[in-house]
């Protein structure tokens, strides 16, 4: 499987780590009302769908910078890949 | 900085650095360098680029590419983060010098003695590089570096010149695994 990485172009994914779903971005607000709840589904609940799913890759033997990947799960076919901080930033989960 | 006594080891144990000639290639480990890392604070980026820029004679480079100059090598390693490269002989306390022309924009940390660093020469190093390493070594130019995995290390790449010259930049520690691996794949293709 080959990444195309945002900065540095096609790379083997045997220099990533997995490192999870990218919903893990979207931490709850801890002093909120509803925090106990939310904590709960973050830390335990994801979804495990069949087909496009956006997820934290690695590049551990590499620059070691942080990408959400867009994958389907049912072929592999990676269809965007970009920088986990960018991404963030989108969120509003820039600090 | 205090006198040094002892008389340091290259990276392979020897008193000198070992240089292996294989073929048309040449093996070189280059023990006289320093080595400090960068990595940018918060929205310093253009502060820092103001201090190293007479240092550097010209911008930080980009992701995946090195600027050389005569006594600073700069090595883009990842988002906001690079490697300065001197020669140890003229730059002993190199991360000292570092930090007080950079202040507080960005963080240094030593590197020196934790990598083993060989320099490798030939004709054509592509049927070499092909076989250590996942990168497409024919489409490197001058410049180009870096960091991907060498049989299980993770080892910075940088084209000095295309096709002839590469250096390598791997773990100290492991140079002597390293050195085992650079060595059979020369002999494989020389």
């Amino acid at each position: 499987m080959i990444i195309n990485h945002p900065l540095l172009g096609p790379r083997d994914a045997q220099e990533f780590v997995y490192l999870g779903d990218a919903s893990l971005i979207d931490r709850p607000d801890a002093s909120g009302e509803t925090a106990l709840d939310d904590f709960h589904d973050y830390l335990y609940l994801r979804d495990n769908p069949a087909g496009s799913h956006k997820e934290l890759w690695f590049h551990e033997q590499g620059d070691r910078s942080w990408l959400v990947v867009t994958r389907d799960t049912r072929t592999h076919e990676i269809t965007h890949v970009e920088l986990a901080f960018e991404y963030a930033k989108r969120r509003g989960r820039d600090k | 900085m205090s006198d040094q006594i002892l008389t340091p080891l290259a990276a392979l144990g020897d008193h000198s650095p070992r240089i292996e000639k294989i073929g048309s290639l040449t093996i070189e480990e280059n023990p006289d360098l320093a080595i400090t890392s960068i990595a940018v604070r918060h929205r310093r980026d253009k502060d820092l680029q103001t201090f190293l820029m007479p240092a550097l004679g010209g911008e930080l480079p980009s992701p995946g590419r090195s600027v050389f100059t005569s006594d600073v090598s700069t090595i883009w390693t990842g988002v906001g983060q690079w490697f300065l490269i001197a020669s140890y002989a003229a730059h002993p306390d190199f991360a000292r010098e570092i930090k007080s022309l950079i202040k507080d924009t960005a963080s240094v940390t030593e590197q020196t003695d934790g990598w083993v660093v060989f320099d490798i020469i030939g004709n054509n190093l592509i049927p070499l590089m092909e076989r250590l390493c996942n990168l497409n070594g024919k489409a490197m130019m001058a410049g180009d570096t870096t960091r991907c995995l060498i049989e299980h290390l993770g080892c910075l790449i940088i084209c000095r010149e295309s096709f002839r010259k590469f250096t390598i930049l791997g773990p100290r520690s492991s140079a002597a695994s390293l050195y085992h691996s650079l060595v059979k794949v020369a002999h494989n293709v020389a």
